[in-house]
């Protein structure tokens, strides 16, 4: 789970980071009168968005008047800002955070992440900061510094001095430094985070060291500990479709092409997904109906997948371990009888009790395409919404 | 031979009252495996199945002779159960669970990192089908029949496309020496390469087929040790062609987040390592057959 970046800089002040002063908007109104509470002449208008490169997309707007706050905020609330992280869809900007205007002296990049790899937490920092990491990896990859840490003796004071001085910190600033370092640390395992980036980490024209950003992303299997971090979810943030089937517990990505999917276990819903690419087609979504596939969640399923209207076609791929795909067969039958589906649906079942699964669906009457393995399924898939978009042309003309 | 597990194999099973591990302890009763009872603390004493409960992982080594368990165990205390059988002497461990934290599985891996290598338990998953030597025994929850006893081992992160895998090869008249699931969590008790190297010492197994996914780095890091040190063929399949970036595909692992993550990266990366790579994931059980015709 991702957050704002106000609420990580709010997470991070109580683990003793220095941030700017700031406060949040919903309309140009607020911004106006955050400004004026802040002071000064100058101003940060700040896009709330689960994204990086937000001033890249035109998301960040520095001000020097009221006017400027003003028009800024009006501007950013309500648009649709476009990252390469967010996806062409973008992500529609509803908060704003107005923070003073920094002296900005130097700028570093700072994070932790959990490293999969080596199984333990990497401090990562580079001396360049403002830029992405990812470019720098590219660009530059000596310029960044990597310190492991072994997660059952936590970070040592040394490990975060040699990442300060690596950062080119001087003795003034480095039990600064290290405290800012401790602290993200602090608040990384505390708070089950994954990642916590501070990027850009200031020193300031006065000497102080701030985090100008913050970004902090959640482990979702420990959120049941993390009361307080699961509040600040902004579902407004996150695709509707997605949320709806995590509420009914299922997983689901949507995806740009037009062949809807059903799958149960999420290697084989990727599978299925390769071999439709494979045959010349593009799956609309991912969708893992998990283990016990009741009559009720398939058809959950069926209209989660059918709610997306570019679906020209739907594949349900099951192979049934635990599950019987007699069951499967009579869900799929149900569904197919109770919402009205205007698409051709390819099914193919495969182990535990098949032949009587193929049976349901035959007896059933209903015109719903039969595949033995997985290859056919995927071809017939294909077939079939490649029937509907000739078809679909033929009415225009 | 299989590795893991085989039919004298003493099992428990952790989590043993429960729903899910009453179903899935009678499935591999039936199956043949050799269950020798389980544990529920606070339960001790009672019978379950035939088979006696126990209040501790300890009390099941010393009273039964357990060697393998499996656990079921709900997230917030799977991590405990684990670290309590690797504690009591249990030598092999399939955590089906899913949905642990990612820093209690950290801890975990500390954990085990502090029995020498000849006392450590072995782990599998957690979020994973378990382990099954056809004809032998099953750890796991997969459906035991769609298994055929043979010479090809496999391992995999996902559980029904596991499955898929072997029955395309059941359809082709290739066995199975023994199938291990690692799980789709970003941190799991073994990797691929654990695995592999278990495979390479097996006299039995004379291929292994590797079904990965996006995200991570096991499967290249798999394919440099089968380079190096492994004398059987390695075939592979990755799954998630069409896996948009920083997007996860339902396993928690099944991410891609950085450089080399990708299926078409790890592909381009294991054929260059001379792996056997699978075209489409409908061709796993072809590829495996062509791969031992040529043995």
């Amino acid at each position: 789970m991702d957050i704002h970046e106000y609420q990580a800089k709010d997470i991070l002040s109580g683990y003793g980071i220095k941030i700017a002063e700031g406060g949040l908007a919903y309309s140009p109104e607020d911004a106006v009168q955050r400004a004026r509470e802040i002071g000064g002449h100058l101003w940060a208008v700040k896009a709330q968005i689960h994204s990086g490169a937000r001033g890249k997309a035109g998301g960040i707007k520095i001000c020097k008047t009221h006017d400027e706050v003003e028009a800024a905020a009006d501007y950013l609330l309500g648009k649709r800002l476009i990252t390469h992280q967010t996806g062409p869809a973008g992500k529609v900007c509803s908060r704003l955070y107005i923070e003073a205007g920094t002296d900005i002296a130097k700028e570093l990049y700072f994070c932790f992440l959990v490293d999969r790899g080596s199984e333990r937490i990497v401090m990562v920092g580079s001396a360049q900061g403002g830029m992405e990491i990812e470019e720098l990896a590219v660009n530059n990859p000596e310029a960044i510094i990597k310190i492991y840490i072994e997660p059952a003796v936590g970070l040592q004071d040394y490990q975060a001095r040699e990442m300060a001085f690596a950062l080119g910190f001087d003795a003034e600033l480095l039990s600064h430094a290290v405290k800012t370092i401790k602290g993200c640390y602090r608040a990384l395992r505390a708070l089950d985070a994954g990642m916590l980036e501070i990027n850009p980490l200031v020193v300031t024209k006065s000497g102080e060291l701030v985090a100008l950003d913050a970004k902090m992303g959640f482990d979702d299997n420990a959120l049941f500990r993390q009361q307080k971090i699961s509040e600040l979810r902004d579902k407004t943030q996150e695709d509707p479709r997605e949320m709806a089937a995590a509420d009914r517990g299922l997983s689901y990505v949507g995806l740009e092409g037009d062949i809807g999917c059903m799958i149960n276990g999420a290697g084989l819903a990727m599978a299925t997904m390769d071999m439709i690419k494979l045959a010349g087609g593009e799956p609309a979504n991912f969708l893992d109906v998990g283990g016990g596939a009741s009559a009720e969640r398939t058809e959950k399923a069926f209209r989660l997948v059918l709610a997306d209207k570019g679906v020209k076609a739907m594949l349900v791929n099951i192979f049934a371990g635990i599950n019987r795909c007699d069951w499967i067969a009579e869900g799929v039958v149900q569904a197919v009888r109770k919402i009205d589906m205007k698409v051709p649906l390819i099914v193919r079942l495969s182990g535990t009790n098949v032949e009587e699964g193929r049976r349901i669906i035959a007896e059933s009457g209903l015109s719903i395409i039969t595949a033995e393995t997985l290859a056919e399924a995927a071809e017939k898939a294909v077939r079939a919404r490649n029937e509907v978009v000739a078809k679909e042309a033929v009415r225009e003309i | 031979m299989s590795i893991f597990i085989n039919e004298t194999t003493r099992i428990i099973v952790q989590g043993f009252t429960g729903k899910i591990g009453t179903f899935h302890a009678q499935d591999m009763i039936n199956y043949g495996s050799k269950v020798v009872g389980g544990i529920t603390p606070g339960k001790g004493g009672q019978t379950h199945l035939g088979l006696p409960v126990f209040n501790t992982v300890k009390e099941a080594v010393q009273q039964v002779g357990a060697e393998a368990s499996i656990i079921f165990v709900p997230p917030a205390f799977a991590a405990d159960s684990i670290m309590e059988a690797a504690d009591a002497g249990i030598k092999f461990c399939v955590a089906i669970t899913d949905g642990i934290p990612t820093q209690d599985m950290m801890k975990v891996k500390n954990f085990l990192r502090r029995f020498p290598k000849e006392q450590r338990m072995i782990l599998t998953g957690p979020n994973c089908a378990g382990t099954i030597s056809p004809g032998r025994a099953m750890l796991g929850i997969m459906p035991g029949h769609i298994y055929m006893q043979g010479n090809v081992g496999i391992v995999g992160r996902s559980g029904t496309l596991g499955y898929e895998a072997a029955d395309q090869m059941k359809r082709l008249g290739i066995g199975i020496s023994t199938s291990v699931g690692i799980g789709g969590d970003p941190i799991n008790g073994s990797s691929h390469r654990d695995i592999l190297e278990k495979f390479e010492q097996d006299t039995e197994t004379k291929v292994v087929l590797m079904i990965g996914e996006i995200g991570g780095p096991q499967e290249v890091e798999a394919g440099i040790f089968a380079k190096a040190r492994m004398t059987k063929p390695l075939v592979a399949y990755i799954a998630g062609l069409t896996a948009p970036e920083g997007r996860r595909m339902g396993h928690a692992g099944a991410i891609i987040s950085s450089a080399g993550e990708s299926a078409a990266e790890k592909v381009a990366m294991l054929k260059e390592l001379g792996v056997t790579i699978c075209p489409t994931p409908a061709a796993m059980g072809a590829t495996v057959a062509e791969v031992l015709a040529g043995i």
